[in-house]
C-alpha cells in the first residue's frame, strides 16, 4: 500500500469514526454524511463478553432484520472502561449509554429507539447519564469519564479492532508514515527522550533512554519485544489495549525497530488472554495485507515483522530477562544484569522490551509532538496512566488519568466511592510488588516518585480498593502466598525468603504470633530486598513492609490481643447469639453447614420460642448464620 | 505396550509429529510445541514429552524442566469440564476463597484434583481479567461472574445434566 492509498482510507472512513467522538448536533450532521443513521457500539472486550455481550450482538442483528432496518451499523469494539456495568452498548450520534443489556432489552431498544423517529429508552440507560430532572447527559460528561484523559486508550471502545481500516481512520499508522517519510532514527529517539515517557510496566525507566542504548549497541541483528504478560492479578490494562486497539502496538514496535535498527519483533502475551491473542493475530494478518508490516513498509524501504509468543502461566516472566529466556523456549528464569538487554538480550542480541501501555503512547507522541505530551502530568512523570480499578469500589473498570491526579479523585469521583456505605481503608497499587496507600495519604498525587516515597509503587496499574472489612495482615499473606508460589526458585533469598515470610504471616493470622515475629519479618524483608536476583524477590516483601508501616497496630492486635478487627482471620473469631434478641425462628440452625446451632430452654421476654445457641467446638466460623439472621441477634468477636 | 496407551490414537500421534516437524526450525519452538501437544492430548504425559525430546534432539530433562516450570502445563489428565476459580486480588477481596471452598465441597475433591468419573477437575488461576465481574470462575472457556457460594450447585448441575 502507498501513502496515497493510506490517506484515501483515512478520508473515506473519517466521518464514520468521528461520529463516535462528538455527540449531539455535530454528531448528527456528521452521521447524515456517513450513510448510517445510527451506529450501535457493543463492547467485545473480555469483561463484557464474559457477561454475554455476544448474545447482545446476535439479538441486535436479528431484531434489526425483523424491523427491516438497514441504516444502522453494528460495531464490535474493545473495552469502554465501565466493566461492572457490562454488557455495554452505546448508540451514536446521541451517545446513549445502555448498561447491563440482555437480549430482551435489545429488543426494546430496537423497537423504541433504533426505528426511525425512535427515542432513547431512559430506563435502560446507565443511570449515571440520567439527571434528576430527567434530562440525559452524554456519558463523557458523567463523573466516571469526565476526569479521565484517554491517550493510551484513545481508540478503545471507539473502533472495531478487527477492522484495520477503522484503526487507520482513527489515527493508527499516522505516526509510522511521519517517521518513515521525514524522521531519522535519531530524530525518533530524541522525540521519545523529550516526551519524558517512562515505562508503564512498573519500574518507570525512561523509554527514550532504553531505545538510545539499544541503538548505540553494535550488531546486525536486534530485536524489539512487547511485554504483554500482564501477571499482576487484578490488572487488565494491557489486555484492554490489545483487545481494543491492537494496531497501535504493532505500529509502535515498528517505529522502535526503525529507531534502533531492528527488523523483527516479538509480542509475549499471556495464554490466559484468548480474545487479545485472537485480535492480535487478526491485526498482524491485516497489517501484512495492507503493507503496513513485513517487507518494504508503505513502499518506503523499511522491513519489519512481528511474531506472537504465548506465555504459559508464570508471573516471573514479566521480568525482562525471564521473559526473553521464555521466548527462547526455556524455563523462564531471570539472569543477572548487566549485561542489560539493550546490549545482550533475546537470543544474545541487543533488544528493547516495553510493555503494551508504553507502546500505546508512542503514536500520540510522534504525531502530536513531545512538547504536547510533556505538558501533561507532573515534573518527573509525564503523560497519563491507565489503572484497572477493582475491589471494593462502585465503578469497577478501566480508567486513564493524567499523572498527578490524586487518589481521592480516583476513588471518590471517578470510582464513585465505596459501596454499601463502608469506609475507605486503603488502595493497593503495584500488586504483589507494591504496597498499600492508607486513607491518611488519600491526597497524594499519583506519580512514580510520590508513590515510592509513601512506600508503594506505580506498578503496572492494578489498583485494588480495600474497605474496613479487609484485614491488612491477611492481605499481606495473600500476596506472599502468590509470590511464594510464583518464585522461580533460582536464587535463595527469594525461594526461601518468600516461604519463611509466608510462614510468619500464617502464624500471626492463626493467632499464634509472638511479639518478636515483627522484628523477624523486618529483618528477613531487608535481606530479600538487598540480595534477591530479580525484581520479583526484591519487591516481594513490599506488601508486608507497607502494611507494617501504616497498619502496624493491626499486626500488634493480632499478636498481642489475638484479635482481628476486620473479622477475617477465622482462628481469632467467635460467633455468639444474643439470647434476648433471638426470637427462636431457627433460620440460622437450618443453614448451619455443621449443625453447630441448637435450641436452649431460655425464652426471652416478649418472645414465644426459646432462643438458640452456638456450640463453639463445632463452629467452623463460616459466618452463614450471621448473614441469615434478620434480627441482628448474632455477633462476631 | 504401556507407552502406546499414553500416546493415544494414531491420529493424535501423527498430529503431534506434524507439529514437531513443522515448528522444529523456529528458534524457541519448545513452548509452542508443548502448547499444541497439550491441546491434542489434554495433558502432557511423560511419553508425549519423550516424543517431543526425540523430535527436537534435546534431552527429556530439558523438556520436563519446561513443562514443570509453567503452571499451564499439566502432567495429569484434567476433567471434561475444567473448573478454574480465580484467586486474583480483585476476586479475593470479594470472597473468591469461599467460592473455591464451595466448589470443593460440592465435588468432594480438592483444588488440583479430578473427580473419579473424569467429569470435573478444579484448579485455581490468577486473574482472567474479568475483574469487573468479581468473583469469577471459568468452566472450560465459559466465564461465570458475580458469583456467590449459593450459585455454585446450580452451575455444576447444569454441566452434570449436559454430560
Amino acid at each position: 500500500m502507498t501513502i496515497q492509498e493510506l490517506d484515501a482510507i483515512r478520508k473515506a472512513k473519517h466521518d464514520l469514526i468521528q461520529v463516535r467522538r462528538v455527540v449531539r448536533e455535530e454528531g448528527e450532521k456528521l452521521a447524515a454524511k456517513t450513510g448510517y443513521r445510527k451506529q450501535v457500539l457493543v463492547c467485545g472486550g473480555t469483561g463484557c463478553t464474559s457477561s454475554h455481550s455476544m448474545q447482545v450482538i446476535d439479538q441486535l442483528e436479528k431484531s434489526l432484520k425483523e424491523h427491516k432496518i438497514n441504516d444502522v451499523l453494528i460495531v464490535k469494539t474493545g473495552c469502554f472502561g465501565l466493566c461492572s456495568l457490562g454488557p455495554i452498548m452505546i448508540v451514536y450520534p446521541e451517545g446513549a449509554f445502555y448498561a447491563q443489556m440482555t437480549p430482551e432489552h435489545v429488543k426494546t431498544v430496537v423497537e423504541k429507539h433504533l426505528v426511525k423517529g425512535g427515542e432513547i429508552v431512559k430506563d435502560l440507560l446507565y443511570q449515571g447519564t440520567v439527571l434528576k430532572d430527567g434530562s440525559i447527559i452524554p456519558f463523557a460528561e458523567t463523573p466516571f469519564y469526565k476526569k479521565q484523559m484517554r491517550i493510551a486508550l484513545r481508540n478503545c471502545g471507539v473502533i472495531a479492532p478487527e477492522d484495520i481500516e477503522e484503526a487507520i481512520a482513527a489515527g493508527d499508522y499516522e505516526a509510522i508514515e511521519k517517521v518513515l517519510t521525514g524522521m531519522t532514527p535519531d530524530d525518533v529517539i530524541n522525540e521519545m527522550l523529550a516526551s519524558g515517557l517512562r515505562g508503564r510496566g512498573g519500574a518507570g525507566f525512561p523509554t527514550g533512554r532504553k531505545w538510545a542504548f539499544a541503538k548505540a549497541s553494535q550488531g546486525e541483528i536486534k530485536y524489539v519485544c512487547c511485554n504483554a504478560d500482564e501477571g499482576d492479578p487484578g490488572a487488565f490494562m494491557d489486555r484492554s489495549v490489545l483487545e481494543g486497539d491492537p494496531h497501535c502496538v504493532l505500529e509502535a514496535m515498528t517505529i522502535a525497530g526503525y529507531a534502533i535498527g531492528a527488523h523483527q519483533g516479538y509480542i509475549y502475551v499471556r495464554a490466559e488472554y484468548p480474545v487479545a491473542v485472537q485480535r492480535l493475530k487478526i491485526a498482524i494478518d491485516q497489517a501484512h495485507q495492507y503493507g503496513l508490516l513485513g517487507e518494504n513498509i508503505l513502499g518506503l524501504g523499511f522491513d519489519f515483522d512481528i511474531e506472537i509468543r504465548l506465555g504459559a502461566g508464570a508471573f516471573v516472566c514479566g521480568e525482562e530477562t525471564a521473559l526473553m529466556t521464555s521466548i527462547e523456549g526455556h524455563r523462564g528464569e531471570p539472569r543477572p544484569r548487566p549485561p542489560f538487554p539493550a546490549v545482550k538480550g533475546l537470543f544474545g542480541k541487543p533488544t528493547i522490551l516495553n510493555n503494551v501501555e508504553t507502546w500505546a503512547n508512542v503514536n500520540p507522541i510522534i504525531t502530536k509532538g513531545a512538547a504536547w505530551y510533556s505538558s501533561i502530568g507532573t515534573e518527573t512523570s509525564k503523560g497519563t496512566k491507565v489503572f484497572a480499578l477493582g475491589g471494593k469500589i462502585t465503578n469497577v473498570g478501566l480508567v486513564e488519568v493524567p499523572m498527578g491526579t490524586t487518589l481521592r479523585e480516583i476513588v471518590e469521583e471517578i470510582g464513585g466511592g465505596i459501596p454499601d456505605g463502608k469506609k475507605f481503608k486503603a488502595a493497593q497499587t503495584g500488586g504483589p510488588s507494591g504496597g498499600c496507600i492508607p486513607a491518611s495519604c488519600i491526597d497524594t498525587p499519583i506519580d512514580y516518585d510520590s508513590l515510592l516515597a509513601i512506600g508503594s509503587m506505580m506498578g503496572s496499574g492494578g489498583m485494588i480498593i480495600l474497605d474496613e472489612d479487609t484485614c491488612m495482615v491477611d492481605i499481606s499473606k495473600f500476596y506472599l502466598e502468590f509470590t511464594a508460589d510464583e518464585s522461580c526458585g533460582k536464587c535463595t533469598p527469594c525461594r526461601i525468603g518468600t516461604k519463611r515470610l509466608l510462614q510468619l504471616l500464617t502464624k500471626i493470622t492463626e493467632g499464634k504470633g509472638e511479639p518478636e515475629d515483627i522484628v523477624k519479618i523486618e529483618e528477613l524483608a531487608s535481606h530479600m530486598k538487598s540480595s534477591s536476583l530479580c525484581a520479583l524477590g526484591q519487591s516481594a516483601p513490599n506488601p508486608v513492609l507497607s502494611t507494617l508501616r501504616y497498619f502496624r497496630n493491626e499486626y500488634e492486635e493480632h499478636i498481642n490481643e489475638k484479635k482481628c478487627e476486620a473479622g477475617v482471620c477465622k482462628a481469632m473469631l467467635s460467633y455468639s447469639i444474643d439470647k434476648d434478641k433471638c426470637i427462636g425462628c431457627g433460620l440460622c440452625a437450618k443453614n448451619c453447614p455443621v449443625g453447630a446451632i441448637s435450641k436452649t430452654t431460655y425464652v426471652a421476654q416478649g418472645h414465644k420460642l426459646p432462643s438458640l445457641e452456638i456450640d463453639g467446638a463445632k463452629c467452623i466460623k463460616c459466618g452463614v448464620c450471621m448473614g441469615n439472621c434478620k434480627f441482628k441477634a448474632i455477633s462476631r468477636k | 505396550m504401556k507407552n502406546c496407551a499414553a500416546l493415544g490414537t494414531k491420529e493424535q500421534l501423527t498430529k503431534l509429529k506434524n507439529v514437531i516437524e513443522s515448528s522444529k526450525d523456529t528458534p524457541g519452538c519448545l513452548m509452542h510445541i508443548l502448547q499444541e501437544a497439550q491441546a491434542i492430548y489434554g495433558y502432557l504425559p511423560l511419553e508425549v514429552q519423550k516424543v517431543i525430546a526425540e523430535g527436537l534432539g534435546i534431552s527429556l530433562s530439558e523438556v520436563y524442566g519446561v513443562v514443570t516450570f509453567y503452571s499451564q502445563f499439566s502432567l495429569k489428565p484434567k476433567g471434561k469440564y475444567r473448573i478454574s476459580v480465580c484467586l486474583g486480588t480483585a476476586c479475593y477481596v470479594k470472597g473468591s476463597d469461599k467460592i473455591l471452598e464451595e466448589v470443593e465441597k460440592q465435588l468432594g475433591i480438592k483444588c488440583g484434583e479430578c473427580t473419579e468419573d473424569g467429569l470435573f477437575s478444579i484448579d485455581s488461576c490468577r486473574c482472567v481479567g474479568a475483574c469487573g465481574l468479581a468473583p469469577v470462575m471459568m468452566v472450560n472457556e465459559e466465564v461465570y461472574g458475580k458469583l456467590e457460594p449459593s450459585k455454585i450447585k446450580g452451575i455444576l448441575d447444569s454441566y452434570r445434566e449436559a454430560k
